[in-house]
């Protein structure tokens, strides 16, 4: 029976594995495989992403040399860089990627609980990229709006893509909300239905409680943005005005009637903002196993860390007007989105310090996935920071145009997942292919990588402080209040780009290289706890855990446990005979 | 309007926070036997899926009414340009229609319980063709507001009832397609009630919550 979990079918798994190709490796329901298609279309068309800011930042640091760098195209790469790493990258990596690699295993089930619909998943998510892409060579271009394609610019003609463009845009974001719907449903299911025996939700490693809860956001939130693609359709193409004011364009008077901009940013940013924590929870998640398990030591707080990313995963919803202080809504009304702004930073920063707490006197082990852990903590400390800026009503009028924000909003929510993804990637490679990446460029594209971010951001926010404008394609001498130096900064701030992406392709060979020559790993390098570590096989093969399910004892972090026989005990070892009762938590008894 | 949103958004948080938090409160990193039992699901998976959607249902219509209510309040004066239209008549006959679908679709579910695959076939055949009926009928109604005087794109609640009622239909659609899939199983001679119980059970509460939700759309779309 269809309705009978997965988790309980212990033989079916293993007579039922698919033997033809196509049927192993493209039109698979294996999550593992799922799970490295989704990696591998959200990377190839994040590099696009890169390449298009390559492109601006050659544009803002050396104006007037690139002569193929256009006006038009420069909003079109603003555009196309945007919607591309929030969206169809980190959305898709977290969840299409390590959620569905790591969900099963870390839970102890075999598979998905739909896994028809996991794999559904995965093909519309391509449609929806390959519908992105169509945007590049329609008449005009893709949409040059900006990445939260504002009305009534979005739709107007003056915006370069203002027809096909944002057409093929919005029903490819469509189409991507589909996709997701089908991968959260399986994900949330996953977790409340399909754990093994013994795995509480309280047992669970924070990496799922990161990726479940960012599920439920995304389920909640991305219809928010579904409603407003199909209204800016309708605007654009049946000529409603949902959103669309009565408005005189290049000389012309439009059709549009009364029509609602603001309505269109609250409607985005009720799915915007809770983007930024399905991006940021799994990455929170993430981070937590990566510091305990390279520092050999019980996560701090565990019990805490999950409250908070349910706190924030609740506060998410009632923050989304922050955003918005400078649109022109009932000034009131920021004070209300001030105050829960502030409020988010209470569960943050009890991670941020349970983080810290958790290093703290740790058997540190500074690998590669270590250094990109910490390294995130840094960058997002950093840019929770300046949030406490842009957060306040009065402060953020003044920077809300500047590269204040851009500096901001790349810091916290750019730079700080990326390096998550770079540490996981490090951390889980071995488990997905059975051999190690290279260490040692690794450290190098860790430390290239990290600074190199630095030297890119940390100057934005002095050209925000000075109040150099974001959005513009160029600075010419004619603007007074810019000065000199602000041009020498950019071509800095773009040198140091060109570095760091440079550097990504040390990674993307290391990837390809250790595929064959990395030194074999064995199931277990890190010596970690979790139960993806103690497959029978590495790689795991199709049903995960041979013909019995793992049975769980214990917590994910039980590291250095005072009379264990080593500095780890995996979930599912059997108890100890003479175990001390509960933890002491480095208190001698 | 958006803060009853954020209210409403809160209020669930601190519900789900309190329905998890005896849950919450265990301290794992103390040894404790296995509830061995403990993973066997309760609940059927797909029913639970089906649940997860409804609330994704859920929050999309509440986005969509929630726009409504906002557009119908923008602009003064001249830029004011919410004129209400006289909803078709039509549509009560439609909602007697899908009420009558659900009553049916219950019926199914109450014999499929009983292992009454002859009954359960013709209440799910009935409560289809009701459905169908009440998508023609909704087909009736665009056509005949397409042919009205006040029929142009710029009005803003002529637009919504467009796009609520298709957004609506659509979701009776996808119910649809798995209905059709559920007569042709049960219609095969070696199939059992049990075969398609789940199925029917989960058509029936789909079938219910999309009645709920057209109720709602009614009333608002009358009230205003």
């Amino acid at each position: 029976m269809s309705f009978i979990a997965i988790a309980d079918r212990d033989q079916e798994h293993v007579l039922h594995e698919p033997q033809s190709f196509i049927r192993k490796y493209v039109w698979s329901q294996d999550h593992k495989v799922i799970a490295i298609q989704y990696a591998a279309v959200a990377i190839s068309i994040g590099v696009l992403a890169v390449v298009m800011s390559m492109m601006m930042r050659l544009q803002l640091g050396f104006p007037d040399t690139f002569s193929l760098i256009e006006p038009e195209r420069y909003y079109q790469f603003i555009t196309m860089h945007g919607m591309i790493m929030v969206i169809y990258l980190l959305t898709a990596l977290f969840l299409g990627g390590f959620g569905n690699l790591l969900i099963p295993l870390m839970c102890g089930a075999r598979d998905m609980v739909f896994p028809y619909m996991n794999m559904l998943s995965f093909w519309v998510y391509l449609l929806a990229v390959l519908v992105l892409l169509a945007g590049l060579f329609a008449p005009g271009g893709p949409t040059g709006a900006g990445w939260t394609l504002y009305p009534p610019q979005s739709v107007l003609p003056g915006t370069p893509g203002a027809t096909w463009g944002v057409i093929l845009m919005l029903v490819s974001l469509a189409i991507f909300i589909v996709a997701f719907t089908m991968g959260g449903l399986n994900y949330v299911t996953t977790v409340l239905q399909a754990r093994c025996s013994g795995m509480t939700l309280m047992r669970m490693p924070l990496s799922v409680w990161g990726i479940f809860t960012a599920s439920v956001l995304g389920l909640l939130a991305f219809p928010a943005l579904f409603v407003s693609a199909i209204m800016m359709l309708l605007d654009n193409v049946v000529g409603t005005s949902f959103f669309m004011p009565a408005i005189v364009s290049l000389g012309e008077q439009t059709n549009y009637s009364g029509g609602s901009p603001l309505l269109f940013q609250h409607l985005f940013w009720f799915f915007g903002h809770p983007e930024v924590y399905i991006v940021a929870l799994p990455a929170f998640g993430v981070v937590s196993d990566l510091l305990s398990t390279h520092a050999r030591k019980n996560i701090f707080g565990y019990r805490m860390m999950v409250w908070a990313i349910l706190a924030i995963g609740c506060l998410s919803f009632v923050v989304w007007a922050h955003h918005m202080y400078i649109s022109g809504m009932n000034p009131y009304f920021g004070f209300f989105f001030a105050t829960t702004t502030l409020i988010i930073a209470v569960p943050t920063a009890i991670k941020v310090y349970n983080w810290i707490l958790t290093i703290w006197r740790g058997d540190v082990h500074l690998t590669t996935p270590m250094l990109f852990a910490i390294g995130f903590i840094f960058t997002f400390i950093n840019g929770g920071l300046t949030g406490l800026f842009l957060g306040n009503v009065t402060v953020d009028v003044p920077l809300s145009g500047t590269y204040f924000v851009v500096a901001h909003f790349h810091m916290v929510m750019g730079v700080s997942p990326v390096l998550v993804v770079f540490g996981a990637i490090y951390h889980w490679y071995p488990k997905v292919t059975g051999r190690m990446l290279n260490e040692t460029l690794g450290k190098a594209h860790f430390w290239i990588t990290f600074l190199g971010a630095y030297a890119i951001f940390l100057p934005m926010h002095y050209l925000g402080i000075m109040g150099v404008p974001r959005r513009y394609y160029a600075y010419p001498e004619s603007i007074d209040f810019i000065p000199a130096s602000a041009a020498e900064l950019n071509q800095w701030i773009s040198v140091a780009a060109m570095i760091v992406a440079a550097a990504q392709l040390l990674f993307l060979f290391n990837v390809f290289w250790s595929l064959r020559h990395g030194a074999p790993s064995g199931p277990n390098p890190w010596r970690a706890t979790t139960l993806e570590w103690q497959t029978p096989d590495t790689p795991p093969k199709h049903g995960n855990w041979g013909k019995q399910l793992p049975v769980v004892h214990r917590w994910a972090y039980d590291y250095n446990v005072p009379g264990a026989a080593e500095d780890f005990i995996p979930q599912n070892a059997p108890p100890m005979e003479d175990a001390p009762k509960g933890r002491d938590h480095g208190v001698k008894a | 309007m958006s803060l009853t949103a954020a209210y409403i958004a809160l209020a669930t948080g601190v519900l789900v926070w309190a329905l998890l938090v005896s849950r919450l409160r265990v301290r794992p990193w103390e040894a404790r036997p296995v509830p061995v039992a403990a993973s066997e699901p309760h609940v059927p998976s797909a029913k639970v899926g089906l649940w997860v959607f409804l609330a994704v249902i859920t929050s999309l219509f509440a986005l969509f009414i929630s726009a409504y209510y906002m557009r119908m309040g923008h602009g003064h004066g001249p830029t004011h340009d919410w004129s209400p239209i006289a909803e078709p008549r039509v549509l009560w006959l439609n909602s007697a229609l899908l009420i009558l679908a659900s009553l049916a679709m219950q019926w199914a579910k109450a014999s499929v319980q009983r292992a009454d695959l002859r009954s359960t076939r013709d209440g799910l055949l009935l409560g289809g063709l009701l459905t169908l009926a009440f998508l023609g009928g909704q087909l009736h109604a665009w056509r005949e507001l397409g042919q009205t005087d006040f029929f142009t794109p710029q009005n803003p609640a002529l637009a919504f009832f467009y796009v609520l009622t298709v957004v609506h239909g659509a979701h009776l659609l996808g119910g649809l397609y798995v209905w059709t899939r559920t007569v042709a199983r049960s219609a095969r001679s070696n199939t059992e009630a049990i075969d398609v119980r789940m199925s029917v059970e989960l058509c029936t509460v789909y079938w219910h919550y999309l009645l709920f939700v057209w109720l709602v759309l009614f009333a608002l779309l009358l009230s205003t």
